[in-house]
């Protein structure tokens, strides 16, 4: 009747994960309480689980990341704790059982669940308005692929009450992975989440790009298209044709475990580099999935602070696009020890020092950028300087990865450990911060505390320099990755000093919470009534905040690059516009629907009666999938329309809030 | 000079040819990078300070976007650095090709290794002896390493004498290692491997050429011999201390190595 | 005309001055398409990863059969005109849908479900001969490979046929509404991309094999 699952699937012998799975289902309870006995069920019914608004959904995928963040971070203390103890022979607190767990956890949950949904939300969010639009090109489908990763997050986080999680690397090599080895369910709840939100990722990408190319402003040519455009449009290209690498390559590790079949087995012919192949073709990829919108939007803040357009913008592109073609010809350099010829190794060292070049031009442009600027150090303009400062160090350090011979000894070491944090800490989580920072005040029409922005900044900065340098130099001691306790006594010292940075983060983690906290409690005062808060430079900053559900009243006639300061200067402001409700047309805005959340739903039902082999629930699962599409595709009536009055309304309020 | 100090045991204290050559690239290219890193983190920092919006002294150029010279100038610069790298990486990755023998006037010794879940058996081709866990070598020789797996990938790892190789079931790289002077060196697997990962350790001990000829006619005393049915007990799950054996069973290697065990 | 007035003249006087990149947001149909193209290319993207392994695994029998000694080329062959048909049917379909002839539709339509049928018959057919005989997808790495590659684009064709009839009971119920017509677009580019992945499998899998 229940497949695998028994009661002894709830870790009842094993305090923290017990611990750890109560306190979230308490609060997850406690949130759900509070919600339904205040009567808030129905508006965030309305107006966030059904809504199809991409700044909503922008703003959700933002919260499932934070959320997730912490989740990530809790692991990732846990971990340094264990190294800092388990020194000279001494066991630790955490047995290999766990501690492999935590490990595979912290990866697969900070590249997909934090990572992902940070740049997705930022790109849903601004990208729209940056184009001058009213929304993506397929709003249904975007809060589909939303509730699919959201969908992903609940099964992996089910694996932490219910069986087990991978104890197998955040990548899941095989053979370790395949059945023989890793008999549980943890494999499994990997693969189904993962499945399922790369599913949503993979809609998002067809989305994002068809949105890009397909709706813009009129006037707004590939070569007035701000910057972050340009990298989300390279990014979600980057998605549309590594995600299904992905999903052919965990399809067939679950052909594997479930069917017996034997692409990747130890026995029947099997091959387990092939996976280590495929699943690079689309990993180093993703690298760069996450770290072009995060150069999009350094890009977008150091001109905005700076008072001056990107320096070097066609160059910039030309960059990005090279650094997303060179992306899918370098996956081998994450196995230069498998033993590949001299020739083989040396064309990938070589082809992912290439990546290097534009790389390196993007900085220098930022430096240009900033050259003959009026630069005001806000906190997004910190995040970007940080960043700077920051990821050269993990790009020279990457350049040395990519030459074999150095790899031969780096390879798995805590060294590639450091590397891989820097690039993604320093480029991509900074670039999160930045631009959460940055667009805030658009999404809810006040700001955020700046000196606590700041002191989150120093914190993260600091704290990752504490945290990582040290794992630097211990990779170059000999010590490897992913190994539970160690023998020599000596590297202790700089392991309690990597604890100290990831405590230093901690707080930097509690800064950006309690920023949060102390904004919203004081937004009254910190309202920004201009729409306009830093002087920025493209459209989304021309329209309210919060915009409204229309985005534009009229679209915007784009002349230029950097199309909103253009308009400043040539002093067409708000204030020319008319306000009577006669001269607005009536606008169409997607309806809302419930189908993303209830194909979610289906989705963790199939999941998990596919992980614990309860094969009529899943059958189930997969019935709801389908009868949900289906039935939605009756639906004929995909727009309402806002009425003139409405929009003249809010026009008003607008123009009499800012004058 | 004899510090306890980690160091000694890591990659930058190499004590064979390979990881000297491979500490010898990693300190280059390290520090053809820092003279561009360097200057660029300083170049940042200066910039973002004098251009501050409080310096009166700074001119603003709102307009200024686009320097021909200056484009060229940035592409330039990191395509040189990556054309010198590139010939660092061309050149060093087929000098130090895990298969290229060491050129040497000594006569190579010829390990067999097999990663086992969760510990590293050592097959010595020509002497027909075998350890587990400890590696006893001639210092001087160059040593030729066959791998595989009987199991899972892990990696074999000796920090101080350089390249690492993966072990895959079914499959067989190969490497070439040597240390120069006698002493223990640990080493490790650098894949992470399983439950038992944190422990599949082992001590390469290099003894003078003499002592090696003494050390395997005493080997060849050894209680034990790695039997069929002794190697399926070895190849159970769990970890091992570190053990000798008087003799092989024919072609284990080649039999792990094609997977049919 | 010299070549320089050939190559200075403009092709074809620009009905609107504005390049098409400027032109605002484009209409709905043109978004549909240009996603669904989209889809389709990540689609082939993943066949190409079934593509690759079935090249790496197509050498590892493990002992067990081999492709020429599995292979019906006939019944192979007749699959492949089914299919192929079937993409012409479906193309006379869309003619149909063009002219709003809703009869023609069904028509059409109930061929190209038909000849998809059969064309899923066959290739269930030969699975069950090769399962039956021992050859199952679990005997070797080779034929892990091979059930993983074709049965994926059977499993596209099934979902294809759902789809088809599904738009059949939208064009029952809803008529030619334009919701209705670009779906039964898409369906067509669909069926046809995965005609493209059939002469793919038919070429590598099957002429291919040795």
């Amino acid at each position: 009747m229940f497949g695998k699952l028994t009661w002894d699937a709830i870790p009842f012998d094993q305090p923290i994960p017990l611990a750890a799975s109560l306190l979230v289902v308490a609060v997850l309870a406690g949130i759900a309480v509070t919600v339904v006995v205040r009567g808030w069920l129905p508006y965030l019914w309305r107006e966030w689980i059904t809504s199809v608004d991409h700044k909503r959904i922008g703003v959700m995928y933002g919260v499932l990341g934070f959320v997730m963040l912490i989740r990530g971070f809790i692991d990732a203390l846990m971990m340094r704790s264990q190294l800092a103890l388990a020194a000279d022979g001494a066991p630790g607190y955490l047995p290999p059982e766990h501690y492999n767990q935590i490990f595979s956890a912290h990866g697969t949950i900070m590249i997909f669940f934090v990572a992902m949904p940070f740049m997705i939300g930022l790109m849903n969010f601004a990208v729209p308005l940056q184009l001058g639009v009213r929304d993506v090109a397929f709003p249904t489908l975007n809060s589909v692929s939303f509730w699919l990763s959201a969908a992903g997050v609940l099964l992996i986080n089910l694996s932490l009450m219910v069986g087990e999680f991978a104890k197998t690397g955040w990548l899941a090599y095989p053979p370790l992975s395949e059945l023989a080895f890793s008999p549980g369910v943890g494999v499994d709840y990997y693969l189904w989440s993962l499945q399922i939100s790369g599913v949503g990722a993979l809609l998002t990408g067809i989305n994002f790009t068809t949105t890009i190319l397909k709706l813009r402003a009129p006037g707004m040519g590939y070569t007035r298209m701000p910057i972050f455009c340009w990298t989300a449009l390279s990014s979600n290209l980057l998605i549309v044709a590594a995600f299904p690498i992905l999903t052919a390559t965990y399809a067939m590790l679950l052909l594997d475990r479930y069917l017996g079949f034997h692409f990747f087995t130890n026995d029947g012919g099997g091959n387990a580099m092939m996976y280590v192949n495929l699943i690079w073709a689309w990993g180093h990829p993703e690298v760069y999935i996450l770290a072009l919108p995060a150069f999009g939007i350094y890009s977008e803040v150091i001109a905005t602070f700076s008072g001056k357009p990107l320096f070097g913008y066609r160059s910039m592109i030309a960059a990005t696009l090279a650094i997303c073609m060179l992306s899918f010809v370098v996956w081998l350099h994450h196995f230069f020890t498998m033993g590949a010829g001299a020739d083989v190794n040396a064309f990938f060292g070589i082809m992912t020092m290439i990546i290097a070049v534009p790389t390196g031009v993007k900085v220098f442009n930022w430096i240009f950028t900033m050259f003959g600027g009026r630069i005001r150090f806000t906190t997004p303009m910190l995040w970007s300087l940080g960043f700077i400062c920051t990821f050269v160090i993990g790009g020279m350090t990457g350049v040395l990865l990519a030459i074999p011979p150095a790899d031969f000894v780096l390879h798995n070491s805590l060294f590639l450990v450091a590397h891989f944090h820097n690039v993604i800490i320093g480029g991509v989580l900074f670039g999160a911060f930045a631009g959460y920072s940055y667009w805030f005040p658009k999404a809810f029409g006040f700001t955020l505390d700046e000196r606590l922005g700041k002191a989150a900044f120093w914190c993260w900065l600091v704290g990752f320099y504490l945290a990582f340098m040290p794992l630097y130099l211990l990779g170059l001691m000999g010590a490897t990755r992913r190994m539970q306790h160690y023998d020599v006594a000596g590297w202790q010292p700089l392991m309690i000093v990597a604890l100290v940075g990831a405590l230093v983060i901690l707080a930097g983690v509690g800064f950006t919470a309690l920023q949060l906290v102390v904004s919203i409690r004081t937004r009254d005062r910190r309202r920004d009534l201009t729409g306009d808060p830093w002087h920025g430079r493209t459209l989304e900053w021309s329209t309210a905040s919060p915009p409204p559900a229309w985005n534009y009243s009229v679209l915007p006639n784009v002349t230029q690059a950097d199309a909103y300061w253009g308009m400043k200067r040539a002093g067409l402001h708000a204030e020319n516009a008319a306000t009577a409700a006669g001269d607005w047309e009536p606008i169409a805005v997607p309806r809302r629907t419930a189908v993303g959340v209830v194909l979610a739903f289906f989705s963790v039902v199939m999941g998990f009666a596919l992980v614990w082999h309860i094969w009529w629930l899943a059958i189930v699962g997969l019935l709801g999938l389908g009868g949900t599409g289906i039935a939605h595709a009756w639906r004929t009536e995909h727009e309402e329309e806002i009425s003139a009055e409405v929009i003249a309304e809010s026009e008003r309020r607008r123009q009499k809030a800012s004058a | 000079m004899n510090l306890d100090w980690p160091w000694q045991s890591g990659v930058l204290d190499p004590q064979g040819p390979i990881g000297a050559a491979e500490r010898t690239i990693l300190l280059n290219a390290t520090s053809i990078m820092l003279a561009v890193v360097v200057p660029v983190i300083v170049l940042t920092l200066a910039v973002a300070w004098w251009f501050r919006a409080g310096n009166k002294r700074a001119t603003y150029l709102p307009d200024w976007e686009y320097s021909g010279h200056i484009e060229l100038v940035v592409w330039a610069i990191p395509a040189l650095v990556v054309l010198f790298l590139g010939g660092i990486c061309w050149i060093g990755s087929h000098d130090l090709d895990p298969r290229k023998p060491i050129v040497s006037d000594a006569k190579p010794i010829e390990i067999d290794v097999v990663s086992l879940d969760w510990k590293w058996l050592f097959l010595y081709r020509t002497e027909g002896v075998a350890t587990v866990n400890r590696l006893v070598v001639p210092a001087g020789t160059p040593i030729h390493f066959r791998l595989t797996s009987a199991s899972v990938m892990n990696s074999f790892f000796v920090p101080q004498l350089g390249s690492q190789i993966y072990t895959m079931a079914g499959m067989t790289t190969q490497l070439h290692l040597q240390a120069d002077r006698p002493g223990t060196y640990p080493g490790l697997s650098a894949q992470f491997s399983g439950e038992g990962f944190s422990d599949m350790r082992f001590d390469v001990v290099a003894v003078p050429a003499a002592e090696f000829t003494a050390w395997v006619a005493e080997a060849r005393k050894a209680k034990d011999a790695l039997d069929t049915p002794g190697y399926a007990a070895l190849a159970k799950p769990g970890t091992a201390p570190a053990t000798t054996f008087k003799s092989v069973a024919p072609h284990l290697f080649e039999t792990v190595a094609i997977g049919k065990h | 005309m010299s070549l320089v007035d050939a190559l200075t003249e403009p092709v074809e006087p620009n009905r609107n001055d504005t390049p098409i990149s400027e032109r605002g947001p484009a209409p709905l149909p043109i978004v549909v398409a240009f996603g669904f193209w989209l889809f389709l290319l990540s689609d082939i993207v993943l066949f190409s990863a079934l593509f690759a392994a079935y090249a790496v695994l197509s050498g590892q029998t493990a002992g067990g059969p081999n492709g020429p000694q599995l292979f019906d080329r006939t019944n192979v062959l007749i699959e492949t005109g089914c299919l192929l048909a079937s993409s012409f049917t479906c193309g006379l379909c869309t003619l149909a849908i063009e002219a709003r002839n809703r009869v023609g539709t069904y028509a059409w339509a109930a061929v190209t479900f038909a000849l998809g049928v059969a064309f899923l018959a066959l290739e269930l057919s030969e699975f069950s001969r090769m399962i039956a005989s021992g050859a199952g997808p679990t005997r070797s790495a080779f034929l892990s490979a091979f059930f993983t590659l074709v049965g994926t684009h059977g499993l596209h064709v099934t979902i294809g046929l759902a789809w088809l009839v599904t738009m059949m009971a939208q064009l029952a119920t809803l008529g030619f509404h334009p919701m209705v017509v670009r779906r039964l677009l898409c369906f067509s580019l669909f069926w046809h991309a995965l005609d493209i992945v059939w002469i793919g499998v038919f070429t590598i899998v099957y002429l291919g094999a040795h």
